[in-house]
């Protein structure tokens, strides 16, 4: 992070640099109707000021002025929702293929997971160049994971997923804020982004040997023995989990659901809530029995068992 | 100078017209108060509508029946209340206010026998609650809802009778005739939108998936 | 110039109708109800501004090295919570609105004086309960009280915090009812419509707010309070609640009340405007239906508070939409009011130097705005203080500066006495140039990306801080500098007359300070507002 005064802040991301070609857009037009008020009024207080030996002069309304101040403003915000709506509709939309970190937020610190196991708390590495999705909750109150050189900004719900992306542009630090207010430590939850040339991030991840989330997933897939009903065999009673991953699924009440990470962690904590057809509503719930770490961690081994989502290898030592 | 109208007023067809005005503003207030709590019904209820289907099942609708009949007919009691006034009849007047307070007594004490087997029954939320079905805290928001929007209403209902205590105290006093009867009027209003506000929250809690 | 001010002392006025504590207490005088509320305010106004001077020293080193992390949390709660709801939500419309509206409208009251007493009491009764929530340890919630912080997690005085906004929330209801039906109702004979004064205009729009917004958050605060003190779930997302409702509630109120925070301030500046350049308002009709648009479109923005807590995008991308809509009328004011200088006789007395002031500082403010509605820009800069810079330009250089221009302006109604100009005029530009250097380096610091709400930052914001401190140590000074004179003006300052600005609108057809029942008979209107021109028959 670079010290010393500044006043613009750093463009890291690809996202950073359109946004800031939008914010001085928006800069420019609103100081030009700013300088425009403040010198009309300048020049007509001076001009027009208080002399004894002349009475004000009543003017006229004029429709045409109305409706032209009225409109050329209208067109100009319009301009401006575009372009926002734009920007945002593409910066919320993550692209295939992008690298999946998970983030919980936590009073006060942010645990960062690695599809291959490397955790960070505080700290997100990341290489340069590519996309990188953040699945994103929170354990307690509301947070929000914020990054100003990359321009983006989120709020971590308890209970909720969300997702955001960006793709780094310049190697270096980068401020990580938590910006929801959450309590004491809220001005303490702060960390750094590091950008890495893809090299390095290379040697960074494979330096690690914990396992990954998709093997902690299985082992309390097991452990939890969950693959005693979920996996087929003499006490299957419950649907199998394979390539199911993004469908949607059949409930037992008639209506249908997306199978993604909101469903699956319901599933876990809620069973009773959307029970498969064709199913009895016969499973457990596991509330208070897993943290949302571990949760997540089944979740990337379910995901996994899908054909269409790709598993990450394990870096090469 | 008629006694009647306040200072601030010219005469008393202002006066009439700015405190009419000034209640249905009130009421439109009391219509935003209740409608957050209506909003916050709305979602939970499309969140999850089993629960509270379930949960909608354990109110004894007999008696919320009975407990609207009760309301309406005592809008009918206060109706005709207005219109005695408008006639000048004193003692009909008394004797509508009376009846609409009694109505208003039976209402209350059947919603406090109703919350009573809530309670029995081990359906308060909180750490008493009890329920042997699935999702008992889904559930649970149901009975949330309903004692709050419940406890609101039964809350007006009973600052509603403390406004009838008051007419009926003035009309015994001789203080409304034919050409002033403006607080029985407002009063009536009152009265009028306490009883509509039941009429919502009677279906929304007690018949939700009564038919299946 | 200090002449024997005689008038005052021996002609029956509402100050001296009669004497002693319950003449005041259980008053029924319009005038005296908002000079109760003008001493409460006060009272408040430098209550927050004292927790607002601790939020300032605390940051101007990067380390939180003068307060404890939880201390400063609830600095800067107390200081948005009496700021907002003891100070600015009532500030106008109780004290000039209450003094003015029945004047301007030439009737001897409002519609339900009783009930304008009971506002009063249920302001001091809700004042003084969040006094006792402060006194006995304070909240840390934020004004905004997200949940499950505030309903869960916070280990402070919540409940009693939102009883006490509860019932100011009914003091507010109250006020707005009063000036509704007696801006209705009880327009002097000739007042049509369109011939009231912009002033009734704006408080009839912000009356509506405060009606229709106020109950949606009390009945929060009910559910807040009930979640704390019962825990059943109504925000708690384990036992199936959803902490998002509360902000769709929560906003439904608080986004039309900075409505109610800003159309009384805009109301006043019509008639400072107006006054000290001698002119009638450009575009009188715009003026007045503007703010009723803003009124209305006010209730259909609350979303834009939310673009990045999980808002759907359909939804994001409507409230975007709605937000640059809402700024359309309020830039047709600020071209009416600055063409309404044009060719006129402008003044540089106090009220005129607040009011231009207002203008530019209200600009600012508000295309700032647009940067926020603009959705990918509100990613950034949400949660910032680029945010606190926008909502200060608009409330602190918007409508406080109002509140004071408005408070000099009608000084010598309200008091008999004239102000020293000269003071004056110093306060407004001591209070300008700090508001400027308080809040201008917040935006910058905002775009940077230093978070709201924090008290240790990174160190290179720290110079742009330091200058806000410096800014708000002098705008500190302005805002002492008229209790100081104000004070001394009620004993040495000269007698002011009925009309020392030869301005129209009623209120300055009858003497100052006013009888009783403000006029000798009630007054008939003729003339459009205004009427400054040739042909002008009004002028005492």
């Amino acid at each position: 992070m670079e010290e010393g005064f500044r006043l613009i802040p750093e463009q890291a991301s690809a996202f950073a640099a359109r946004y800031d070609m939008l914010y001085w857009f928006l800069t420019g037009v609103c100081g030009l109707f700013a300088l425009l008020i403040v010198v009309l009024i300048i020049v007509f207080a001076v001009r027009y000021r208080r002399r004894p030996d002349r009475e004000p002069e009543q003017t006229n309304d004029s429709m045409g002025l109305e409706i032209f101040w009225s409109v050329i403003p209208a067109i100009l915000v319009m301009v401006m929702f575009v372009w926002g709506a734009d920007l945002y509709l593409d910066e919320t939309i993550p692209p295939a293929g992008a690298e999946d970190i998970y983030v919980v937020g936590k009073q006060w610190m942010w645990k960062i997971q690695h599809p291959n196991g490397r955790r960070e708390i505080n700290e997100l590495h990341v290489p340069v160049g590519r996309a990188v999705k953040i699945t994103h909750t929170s354990q307690d109150v509301i947070h929000s994971f914020y990054i100003p050189a990359f321009r983006i900004k989120q709020d971590s719900v308890p209970g909720q997923y969300r997702t955001m992306w960006f793709e780094p542009t310049r190697p270096g630090q980068y401020h990580l804020f938590c910006a929801e207010y959450c309590g004491t430590g809220h001005s303490r939850m702060i960390g750094r982004v590091v950008v890495m040339e893809d090299m390095e991030y290379q040697t960074w991840l494979g330096g690690y040997t914990a396992e990954t989330p998709v093997e902690a997933g299985r082992k309390l897939f097991v452990d939890l023995d969950c693959a005693s009903c979920h996996e087929s065999g003499q006490r299957q009673r419950c649907p199998t989990l394979g390539g199911l991953y993004g469908t949607k699924v059949q409930l037992a009440d008639g209506r249908t659901a997306l199978f993604d990470e909101t469903y699956i962690r319901e599933s876990i904590l809620d069973p009773k809530a959307k029970v498969a057809a064709g199913f009895q509503p016969v499973m457990p719930t596991f509330r208070g029995q897993v943290t949302e770490e571990q949760i997540l961690a089944l979740i990337a081994y379910i995901k996994s068992l899908s054909p269409n989502v790709a598993v990450p290898e394990r870096s090469a030592q | 100078m008629d006694l009647t109208v306040a200072h601030q007023f010219d005469d008393a067809e202002q006066q009439q017209e700015a405190s009419t005005l000034g209640m249905w503003i009130f009421l439109a207030t009391e219509i935003l108060f209740f409608g957050g709590m209506f909003l916050g019904y709305t979602v939970y209820r499309a969140m999850y509508p089993h629960e509270f289907a379930a949960a909608s099942s354990h109110l004894d609708v007999v008696l919320g029946t009975v407990n609207t009949a009760v309301l309406l007919c005592s809008s009918l009691t206060m109706a005709l209340g207005v219109y005695s006034a408008q006639l000048g009849s004193r003692r009909m007047l008394a004797l509508c206010l009376g009846l609409t307070m009694l109505l208003g007594a039976v209402f209350l004490g059947i919603k406090f026998y109703e919350y009573y087997q809530k309670y029995e029954e081990g359906l308060i939320p909180g750490s008493g609650f009890t329920w042997a079905g699935a999702n008992p805290n889904q559930t649970s928001l149901f009975f949330v809802f309903y004692f709050i929007m419940t406890g609101m209403h039964a809350l007006h209902m009973i600052i509603g009778l403390g406004l009838m205590t008051v007419l009926v105290l003035l009309t015994r006093r001789g203080r409304f005739t034919p050409s002033y009867y403006t607080p029985v009027e407002l009063g009536g209003l009152y009265w009028h939108f306490v009883d509509i506000v039941w009429v919502f929250l009677f279906p929304l809690l007690y018949l939700i998936d009564r038919s299946s | 110039m200090s002449t024997m001010p005689v008038a005052i002392y021996t002609r029956e006025h509402y100050l001296n109708a009669s004497y002693g504590w319950k003449s005041w207490l259980l008053t029924r005088d319009h005038k005296r109800i908002g000079l109760l509320y003008l001493m409460s305010i006060t009272f408040f106004f430098f209550l927050g501004g004292a927790f607002a001077t601790m939020v300032r020293l605390e940051l101007m080193t990067p380390k939180g090295d003068l307060f404890e992390a939880e201390t400063y949390n609830k600095l800067f709660s107390m200081h948005g919570i009496v700021m907002v709801f003891l100070f600015l939500i009532p500030s106008i419309p109780a004290v000039l609105g209450n003094f003015l509206v029945p004047m301007m409208i030439g009737a001897r009251d409002l519609a339900f004086p009783r009930l304008n007493l009971l506002s009063w009491y249920l302001y001091m009764i809700g004042g003084v309960f969040t006094l006792w929530a402060i006194v006995a340890g304070g909240v840390d919630t934020g004004w905004t009280f997200y949940t499950p912080y505030s309903s869960l997690f916070s280990n402070t005085h919540v409940v009693l915090t939102v009883l006490g906004i509860f019932v100011v929330g009914f003091s507010s209801i109250l006020t707005g009812l009063n000036f509704i039906v007696t801006i209705h109702t009880m327009r002097a004979p000739g007042m049509t419509w369109f011939r009231m004064p912009l002033f009734l205009w704006s408080h009839y729009a912000t009356a509506i707010i405060m009606v229709l917004a106020t109950p949606v958050l009390a009945i929060t605060l009910v559910l807040v309070g009930v979640e704390r003190i019962w825990r059943v779930g109504i925000f708690d997302p384990a036992i199936g609640g959803d902490p998002i409702l509360f902000q769709h509630l929560f906003w439904f109120y608080s986004h039309p009340a900075v409505y109610i925070m800003i159309l009384p301030g805009m109301g006043v500046v019509s008639e400072l405007i107006t006054t000290h350049a001698r002119k009638r308002i450009f575009g009188y009709s715009f003026v007045a239906f503007a703010s009723l648009a803003i009124a209305f479109i006010g209730f259909l923005v609350w979303g834009h508070h939310m673009f990045v807590a999980g808002e759907s995008q359909y939804a994001s991308l409507m409230f975007s939409v709605l937000s640059f809509l809402v700024a359309i009328p309020s830039a047709i004011k600020v071209f009416n009011w600055t063409a309404t200088l044009y060719k006129g006789s402008v003044s540089y007395d106090a009220p005129m130097l607040y009011a231009m002031g207002f203008i530019g500082l209200f600009t600012i403010g508000g295309l700032t705005g647009l940067f926020l509605a603009t959705i990918a820009i509100d990613v950034h800069l949400h949660d910032t203080y680029f945010v606190v810079a926008h909502f200060h330009y608009i409330m602190v250089g918007g409508m406080v500066m109002a509140y004071l221009g408005g408070i000099h302006n009608w000084w010598p109604k309200i008091s008999g006495r004239m102000y020293p100009e000269g003071w004056a005029r110093l306060a407004a530009g001591i209070v300008f140039i700090g508001f400027n250097l308080t809040f201008f380096p917040q935006f910058v610091l905002g775009y940077l990306g230093m978070p709201r709400r924090y008290y240790a930052y990174a160190d290179e914001f720290q110079v742009l801080n330091v200058m806000s401190t410096a800014g708000a140590s002098i705008l500190a000074v302005g805002y002492l500098l008229p209790m100081i004179y104000l004070i001394w003006s009620l004993k040495y300052g000269p007698e002011a007359g009925p009309n020392p600005w030869n301005a129209t609108g009623l209120e300055w057809q009858t003497l100052s300070p006013p009888p009783p029942d403000n006029f000798e008979e009630t007054p008939i209107v003729t003339e459009p507002a205004y009427n400054y021109g040739p042909d002008r028959r009004t002028s005492i």
